[in-house]
């Protein structure tokens, strides 16, 4: 167990470092960066004040050590868009992404959960069919489309929900139910193929020899192991969650990390940029590492490979 | 049970058939120029709204230009865009993951941790960040979506390589002494493409949403070129009066890529079922 922990430890400090890298070449590589920072309208000379200003005269090599050694005390530099600590804006902000992404993750769960187990019940039958083209559906759906379409129908036509902002749990609703769209269908096939197996498996042969009723073989026995596995994914699509947040924060004007990511990108502020990826990687890196420490915990099968 | 998904294999491939018949004859199939505008002909509605023209069909954008020959257009760039991307990333994923998978080893490990890292970098931002930092055009959309978008190519290509290594027909070729490329081009290649794809169908539904959403965003094809995503961003303005300029583009990305997936879930079940015949 302690040398399966170390191992995945360490592969994902490698991960961590290698996004760094990763970050840091992202906006070396695209061009001068002192240019872009400049703007249109700027001479040579400003261009070359700016550049002595940010640091960026200096040796590449240099640069990039002196990055990854204030990344890793969690100093990510100062925005040149908002004038303040990258980490600061981060923070301010994550809070508004993490509800964003835990409200999306309930959401697709109350629907991914039963639906998949009533399909596993219907296995091949009209039921089971209806419920995978609803996956097949929700997997079509452009996000930031279905976005716009509940701010027309709940936003102006109903006046329900709020259209966009941030100000109170109203407006995560409509945010929410979009972002669970793009992980359901997942978490719907995981549910419903894991209850098949659980299903055809000797404990619930067992189980029904006993005499147990159908309610309690299905939702206390075959449920419960069908559902380990989706908890472990339903970490790792919360990662995927965060990330995806980008468009559906910029459709809802929602001031979340993604938000700021957004408006960084556009506003040429790389510090930011290269706050936010490296961040939203971390956050994922540890969400897939507790997802195999889960895994690891429920099946011993898998420590030892 | 074959029945069912049949039909949705047929509807599928007749959906994404037709995009592409579209896409490729936009030409001669638009009724109008999709680029012209016409200021004093702005936001005429659609064939089954009042006010309607019957020289444009879907009605026209914010500047006048018909929608329908817009919407032919942008199923030119949904496709060239799902079609090159895949291209590109299946050459990346497929080489990682054969390599991965035949050497195994040290070998396999760094491929598995190529997977690993390209899976925790948040996909959509730094689609977006590239873009930005290189100036958006087609190629770059092309070129930045297949640089990132491989890793389900690699993960199918190292596994079923694993399992087709093992079998005997490749341990015969081994034995009659063929050479080592041989064998990966002739033994093992050609017995993974079926699983492929099924990914490629999956990717290439991804990489149209994808281009759509950087161009909503403003960051992925440039304007004038009509692209479905673009389409939508433009309209979004207007679309509170008159919601069909986000409806039209908006239904029409979603019924291609469920059409992509349809064909995507029909592959597979055809693949599954003849494997245990």
């Amino acid at each position: 167990m302690l040398g399966f922990l170390a191992r995945r430890l360490l592969v994902a400090i490698l991960v961590c470092l290698t996004v760094l890298t990763f970050a840091f070449a992202l906006t070396r590589l695209a061009g001068d960066l002192a240019i872009s920072i400049a703007g249109a309208q700027a001479t040579a000379a400003d261009v070359e004040i700016i550049r002595k200003a940010y640091g960026l005269d200096r040796p590449i090599v240099e640069q990039f050590f002196d990055w990854v050694r204030r990344a890793a005390v969690g100093d990510l530099g100062q925005s040149y868009f908002f004038k303040e600590k990258v980490s600061k804006l981060i923070a301010d902000r994550l809070p508004i992404t993490l509800t964003l992404g835990l409200v999306g993750l309930t959401i697709a769960l109350t629907v991914a959960l039963p639906l998949g187990i009533v399909a596993a019940l219907n296995e091949s039958r009209v039921v089971d069919r209806l419920v995978s083209l609803v996956a097949l559906l929700g997997q079509a759906m452009p996000s930031f489309w279905l976005g716009l379409i509940l701010m027309i129908t709940f936003g102006l036509h109903l006046g329900w929900l709020p259209i966009s902002g941030t100000g109170t749990w109203q407006h995560f609703v409509m945010p929410g139910i979009v972002l669970a769209f793009s992980a359901i269908p997942a978490l719907l096939r995981l549910t419903r193929s894991g209850m098949i197996d659980a299903l055809a498996s000797d404990y619930i042969r067992t189980a029904r020899a006993k005499g147990l009723s159908r309610a309690s073989i299905i939702l206390k026995h075959a449920a419960r192991n069908a559902a380990m596995p989706v908890v472990s994914i339903a970490a790792v699509q919360l990662g995927f969650m965060l990330g995806g947040s980008i468009v559906i924060e910029t459709v809802f004007a929602l001031h979340g990390v993604g938000f700021l990511a957004w408006e960084s990108i556009s506003k040429n502020d790389f510090p930011t940029v290269q706050g936010v990826v490296l961040l939203l990687a971390i956050i994922y890196t540890l969400l897939t590492l507790i997802a195999d420490m889960f895994n690891a915990v429920l099946d011993p099968r898998l420590r030892a490979s | 049970m074959t029945g069912w998904r049949n039909w949705g294999l047929w509807l599928g491939a007749l959906i994404v058939g037709t995009t592409l018949l579209v896409g490729m004859f936009a030409p001669l199939l638009a009724p109008h120029d999709a680029f012209a505008f016409n200021l004093s002909n702005r936001l005429v509605p659609p064939f089954w709204m009042e006010g309607s023209k019957p020289e444009h069909f879907l009605g026209t954008d914010q500047l006048g230009r018909d929608y329908l020959s817009r919407l032919i257009y942008g199923a030119r760039i949904s496709m060239l865009i799902g079609v090159t991307t895949v291209i590109t990333s299946a050459i990346i994923g497929v080489t990682l993951g054969v390599i991965g998978g035949f050497f195994g080893g040290r070998i396999d490990d760094v491929v598995l941790f190529a997977i690993t890292a390209r899976l925790s970098i948040p996909l959509i931002l730094v689609a977006l960040a590239v873009v930005s930092l290189v100036g958006s055009s087609l190629t770059v959309v092309v070129m930045t979506l297949g640089l990132l978008l491989w890793e389900r190519f690699a993960v199918v290509a190292r596994v079923t390589t694993m399992q087709v290594r093992t079998l005997d027909y490749v341990a015969a070729a081994w034995s009659a002494g063929c050479s080592r490329s041989h064998i990966l081009f002739r033994e093992v290649l050609p017995n993974i493409l079926s699983p492929l794809a099924v990914v490629a169908t999956l990717e290439m539904a991804l990489a149209i949403l994808l281009e759509a959403a950087l161009s909503f965003l403003g960051l992925g094809v440039p304007p004038p070129l009509p692209s479905w995503g673009l389409m939508i961003a433009e309209g979004k303005e207007y679309m509170f009066f008159s919601p069909w300029v986000i409806m039209v583009p908006g239904l029409s990305l979603f019924v291609l890529v469920f059409g992509i997936n349809l064909l995507g879930d029909g592959l597979r079940d055809l693949l599954r079922t003849g494997r245990t015949a």
